[in-house]
């Protein structure tokens, strides 16, 4: 039944957010709480000696202030993945609360815990540190060498992991005759989040337990990180999320939850607040990793690629976090976007002293979708082909299943969604006008496609649980794990309940925030994974429930279940269609019989064993001012295949934000860290170039349905994908425009200055 | 360290239309006094440097960032917050409705800023182009849309006024 | 919550200087968005304010009866931008600082600020030294004149003395009268972003239009303070207008500056952007004045 999903309904938190009414982790906590604030190391790498916090302590305000040296001796992961009870694929737990071993500019090494915001920041500069300065390293090759710093001693040569992949025989293969070799080094950026809510949590303890408020989007998943951390009882600690200002991977992290949870241990359970600056938000939360990516292709003169090898280095910065997973994820497309007979793959994750690297945004995605689709222009430049037609030759074919994940290619999706792309922005007529060009200013029009591989499965577990709640008056309250950061999975949801379960729209209550003493499990937002997995715990428990009320009614009414249904909150007699009762009605006299009193409800776990991959295509047009080396983005579409769409206006609403992404990826954004000490030189939102509303052409986004069919809805994930072409569309506008080849984002005026010149296009 | 010299100042001022008047202490910036002394949550805490616009209120007619106003300053003046522009009974105002209906709020947090810059466009009563109106909402970072929508509801909600004020019924049609 | 040890409110001019007097360690506050900034920082931590904020005798914009064009140094860039004074004879002052950062830090910035700070990369400065501006200080043995490039005394540090405060900005009548300018800001996005690079060029045409009178280009970011490219506006004085006069001028402007290597920009990448702005504004100042290349 399709009465709710598949329309463009009013997002269910819209009227509280524009009216300023939402609560967020700041707007919540306590005016009384005690403010944290942490005390950062002044160098890359080394050893903290001691710290003197006798002229901190003095500070008036000041009421506790803790070190490394005070914290347990517990080693802790923080990555957001579901646990796994197999101790081969945990995740790496490589810090402490607060680091004696300090391994990038800014770790954590003390808090103060003061009375006032002023106190708290007066003791941290007044605290005096010293250390045992060790040489740091920031480049992720450089970190590979046999004389590199280390900066685990469990991980020596700093790679935390190594994995590979071979199908056929490359070696044989590139043997062939006739073959041309083409070979690139691709270069991504470190690059942040930048929500606009910075990441912040409050703790304090309750009936001997701790209750922890917090901007994440694993609730459950921090609970039991707390609980490693701080070597306690899962169950001890509570977890609340109310309102978040954006998360984008980076709040898919313990973040400060455990610090902040110990820290009100230490301070008799009093409440304590800590919230990131946004200088924080860049250093010492998690940023995107830094991959470096080593394409060689061995290309047939039709365009037939027969052998391929990739490597991909990985700078992953001081801790784990996510560990090999971001990389591996990014080397497994390599061969299922374009499959090749003959493949050698190795991914490296690597240890350097700059800030932790994460989740974010697609997942490894971006840049390998900027190496591959730029090789895959260089490709067609190289062989002169058309690189539309390269692609439709190589790109995975409908019918294709991949071995690990069973994944498929149900639709003609990549050629669909070039096809609407491409005519959107008349690609073919000005990619062949904007050729050869001369003179200072020039256009130049790039299209590059993308896969995404959505959810966990068959990597990790896939597991969601929703529970539903009929009120008197008929109308529903659910609840899932699942959790609303942004992107609008609260209304998803709503409306895929108003349709499975067969009430209004507005019966639907969603219960918003998530506490992990209330809400049924759930890992929460990420992966793409929401609107996919929900919708089997959603539909199973709907499922359940409609049995129920179902069941109940047939008591009432006194007719056989098989011909009863609900439709719009009504009981109805299927064979002529009449209406017996309201589930209003049936829902009141059921709670308040006298004789049998039922609270109606249903609870269900779906664990999901089966996966989706999204796929789609970017097109941008550029005008390239070569003298003053700069690239203005005038056109861009996104064409996406992400199955059924439940919400068009909201699905269209988060391309645009990916988009929005991609650009910063492709033309500004990027973390800058001094070589002689590791400090990071534009860590705000001034000096790191994030799009501003100037910085935008009008952005399309555009759809082309498909059912998923293994999903109830058929849908599947859209929230990170639309960040993954563009980088690499735009440098094909601007290889298009300049015919120079630029292998790194982003591709800012200092990138272009070299390059023209090198290029002869700017003078000496 | 030096301690501050306890200072504290009454400023009377004027708050989304009511006249006000409040003792505080001269350290606290504007956010901080309509945040922790009137609990107007709608102005939001981003960056507290004046580069993200999320604590953005009209003051006198023009939009400031109040994280990096003192709240002394306040005195005398006329400052406005998103809370002003709900209606009594919980209407919205056209310009909140357009971002209701423009899909131009995702995870909320720069909206209430964004309002008030849009405000201060619709006040002026005059028509603007696309890159005309993107200068003039240059002062507040969105991480989630794109801008897009909020640009879309910003269009819509100009022209729902302008309709209005000259008395057309489709105003609420658009 | 700012760190701040005192905040002393100074009521008009004449007590802002009996402030400065009493409270020489103090800084001084305009608008804030720099002051309050680098006090959350730290760098200015546990200080002493003096806030001017309040002075609405220094705001606004007046022509004088000598035809001297007065910007008092509390008004806003927003209000700069706005005034039908500005618009008519100074429009090039008005679209530089109408880039500065974006609306609401353009409602709180003064131009007293922009050039107090002493920073090469406010947007006001190089075209105030493009117009041979006058900056007043008031202090208390009265008030004092000094042309802007002598203001300017190193990198963050101005010409104010004991018990001053700067009041006001004066732009003489010879310096704008018949002379048209352009700003180019050379920024890495188009909104909220300091110049990497800011040109400033007018110039004053012969009454055919045939011939440049006179030619001034002042660069911020080209040094560490903003800085005036004397040797292209010599060889451009008196020649006829031309694509050719344009890029000589252009190539010229190498002779004066001398930007520097830092982690925001390479210096041979700020010289480049330099002669390619500076020939853009010069040809744009040139049509804006009527010249035809």
């Amino acid at each position: 039944m399709n009465r709710y999903t598949g329309k463009s309904v009013i997002r269910v938190d819209a009227y509280d957010k524009s009216t300023g009414r939402a609560k967020y982790v700041d707007d919540l906590c306590p005016k009384n709480a005690l403010i944290m604030k942490i005390c950062h190391s002044t160098i890359a790498h080394g050893y903290v000696k001691s710290i003197d916090t006798s002229e901190a302590e003095a500070v008036s305000g000041v009421v506790k202030i803790l070190t490394c040296f005070d914290v347990p001796d517990i080693q802790f992961p923080t990555a957001g993945h579901p646990w796994s009870a197999d101790p081969a694929h945990q995740d790496v737990a490589d810090r402490k609360l607060l680091n004696r071993h300090v391994r990038y500019y800014g770790d954590d090494i003390a808090v103060v815990i003061a009375e006032d915001e002023i106190a708290a920041n007066q003791a941290v500069r007044l605290l005096k540190v010293e250390y045992e300065e060790l040489p740091f390293v920031l480049d992720v090759q450089k970190a590979m060498e046999p004389d590199a710093p280390q900066i685990h001693e469990e991980f020596p040569g700093n790679v935390l992991k190594h994995t590979g992949n071979v199908i056929g025989n490359y070696q044989q293969a590139s043997r062939q005759d006739g073959l041309t070799k083409i070979e690139g080094w691709y270069d991504t950026p470190t690059v942040q989040h930048c929500h606009i809510e910075n990441h912040g949590a409050y703790a304090y303890m309750e009936a001997g337990r701790i209750v922890v408020v917090t901007s994440t989007q694993i609730p459950h998943i921090v609970r039991r990180i707390c609980g490693q951390a701080l070597g306690m009882p899962w169950g001890n600690i509570r977890v609340m999320k109310p309102y978040v200002g954006g998360g984008f991977g980076n709040k898919q992290d313990a973040l400060y939850e455990p610090l902040v949870a110990w820290c009100c241990t230490k301070v008799g359970g009093r409440c304590v607040h800590f919230e990131c600056t946004r200088e924080e938000t860049f250093v010492n939360n998690r940023v995107r990793h830094a991959i470096r990516i080593h394409l060689i292709s061995y290309v047939r003169p039709d365009g037939k690629i027969v052998a391929r090898k990739a490597e991909l280095y990985s700078n992953g910065g001081a801790y784990a976090s996510h560990g090999h997973s971001v990389v591996a994820k990014a080397m497994g497309s390599i061969p299922q976007l374009y499959p090749c007979d003959n493949m050698e793959l190795d991914a490296y994750s690597v240890y350097t002293n700059r800030p932790v690297a994460g989740a974010m945004r697609a997942y490894g995605m971006p840049q390998a979708t900027f190496a591959l689709e730029s090789h895959t222009d260089d490709i067609c430049k190289a062989l002169n082909l058309d690189p539309v037609a390269y692609r439709r030759q190589n790109l995975m074919p409908v019918g294709y299943v991949d071995s690990f994940s069973k994944n498929e290619l149900y639709c003609d999706t990549f050629n669909q969604c070039m096809d609407k792309a491409m005519e959107t922005l008349d690609y073919k007529r000005k990619y062949e006008l904007y050729k050869n060009q001369t003179g200072p200013v020039r256009k130049g029009i790039g299209l590059s496609v993308f896969w995404y591989n959505t959810a966990v499965w068959p990597i990790a577990l896939e597991s969601s649980s929703c529970r539903m709640i009929v009120n008197q008056d008929g109308s529903i309250q659910f609840q899932t794990g699942e959790t609303e950061i942004g992107q609008g999975c609260d209304t998803a949801f709503s409306q895929m309940v108003a349709d499975a379960v067969g009430v209004p729209l507005d019966k639907v209550h969603v219960v918003s925030n998530q506490d992990t003493d209330v809400t049924p499990y759930g890992t929460g937002a990420y992966a793409s994974r929401q609107t996919y997995i929900g919708s089997f715990s959603i539909t199973k428990t709907a499922t359940a429930l409609r049995e129920r009320i179902l069941q109940i009614a047939h008591e009432y009414v006194r007719m056989p279940v098989e011909i009863l249904d609900m439709a719009e909150g009504v009981i109805i007699r299927k064979t002529d269609g009449r209406a017996l009762m309201t589930l209003a009605e049936l829902a009141s006299k059921c709670l308040y019989s006298l004789e049998h009193s039922e609270h109606i409800t249903a609870e269900q776990t779906a664990q999901i064993k089966s996966n989706a991959y999204s796929f789609g295509c970017c097109v941008a047009e550029v005008e390239v001012d070569i003298p003053m080396c700069k690239v203005k983005l005038l056109d861009i579409v996104n064409v996406h295949d992400c199955g059924k769409l439940i919400n068009p206006a909201l699905a269209e609403a988060q391309v645009h934000g990916g988009m929005s992404m991609g650009i910063g990826y492709a033309l500004s954004e990027q973390l800058l860290f001094d070589e002689k000490t590791g400090r990071p030189l534009n860590n705000n939102l001034l000096d790191y170039k994030m799009s501003t509303t100037m910085d935008h052409p009008h952005l399309q986004a555009l759809f082309i349905e498909n059912p998923e069919p293994t999903s109830p809805f058929g849908v599947k994930g859209l929230g990170e994908p639309p960040v993954c072409p563009v980088a690499s569309a735009i440098r094909n506008a601007v290889r298009n425009a300049t015919d120079v080849s630029i292998n790194c984002c982003p591709i800012t005026p200092h990138v272009l200055y070299r390059a023209f010149k090198q290029a002869g296009l700017i003078e000496e | 360290m030096e301690k501050h010299i306890n200072q504290y100042q009454t400023v009377h001022f004027t708050l989304n239309g009511k006249k006000v008047e409040k003792t505080v202490d001269v350290r606290a910036s504007l956010t901080d006094m309509l945040r922790n002394d009137y609990y107007l949550d709608s102005v939001k805490k981003g960056c507290e440097v004046g580069e993200c616009g999320a604590c953005t209120v009209i003051i006198d007619g023009e939009t400031f960032n109040s994280c990096i106003y003192l709240a002394v300053w306040a005195e005398g003046k006329n400052i406005r917050t998103l809370e002003s522009l709900t209606g009594p009974n919980g209407e919205l105002s056209d310009i909140q409705q357009a971002f209701v209906e423009e899909a131009a709020i995702q995870c909320g947090f720069c909206t209430p800023g964004f309002i008030m810059s849009a405000v201060e466009i619709l006040e002026s009563g005059k028509d603007y182009t696309d890159e005309e109106l993107r200068k003039m909402l240059a002062g507040h970072l969105c991480r989630c849309t794109g801008y897009e929508n909020i640009i879309r509801a910003v269009k819509k909600a100009i022209r729902r006024t302008m309709y209005r004020r000259q008395g057309l019924e489709a105003a609420t049609d658009l | 919550m700012y760190d701040m040890k005192a905040l002393y409110q100074a009521k008009s001019v004449r007590d802002a200087v009996a402030l400065r007097l009493e409270h020489p360690e103090a800084d001084i506050i305009a608008g804030g968005s720099d002051v309050l900034v680098q006090m959350r920082e730290g760098k200015r931590a546990g200080r002493e304010l003096i806030s001017i904020q309040g002075l609405d005798e220094i705001r606004g914009v007046t022509m004088e009866q000598d035809g001297t064009i007065r910007i008092g140094s509390l008004t806003s860039f927003s209000h700069i931008t706005r005034d039908p004074i500005i618009q008519k004879y100074i429009n090039v002052l008005g679209e530089a600082v109408d880039q500065v950062g974006g609306p609401q830090i353009r409602n709180i910035g003064t131009i007293g600020g922009n050039t107090c700070n002493g920073v090469t990369s406010a947007d006001s400065a190089s075209t105030l030294f493009a117009l041979d501006a006058i900056v007043e200080l008031t202090g208390p043995g009265g008030i004092r004149h000094l042309p802007i490039a002598d203001f300017y005394i190193r990198a963050g540090k101005v010409d104010i003395r004991e018990g001053e405060i700067q009041t006001g900005i004066l732009i003489p009548k010879e310096s704008y009268e018949d002379t048209c300018g352009n700003y180019i800001k050379y920024a890495m996005r188009r909104a909220m972003d300091i110049a990497t690079l800011g040109t400033s060029v007018n110039v004053k045409l012969s009454e055919d239009k045939k011939t440049v009178v006179r030619a001034r280009v002042a660069f911020g970011v080209a040094g560490p303070v903003p800085l005036r490219a004397k040797t292209a506006e010599a060889l451009a004085q008196g020649q006829p207008v031309s694509m050719e006069l344009a890029e000589k001028f252009a190539r010229a402007v190498k002779e004066d500056i001398n930007p520097r290597d830092s982690w925001r920009a390479a210096r041979d990448f700020r010289m480049h952007i330099a002669v390619e702005s500076a020939r853009r504004a010069f040809v744009e100042s040139v049509k804006l004045c009527g010249g035809v290349l």
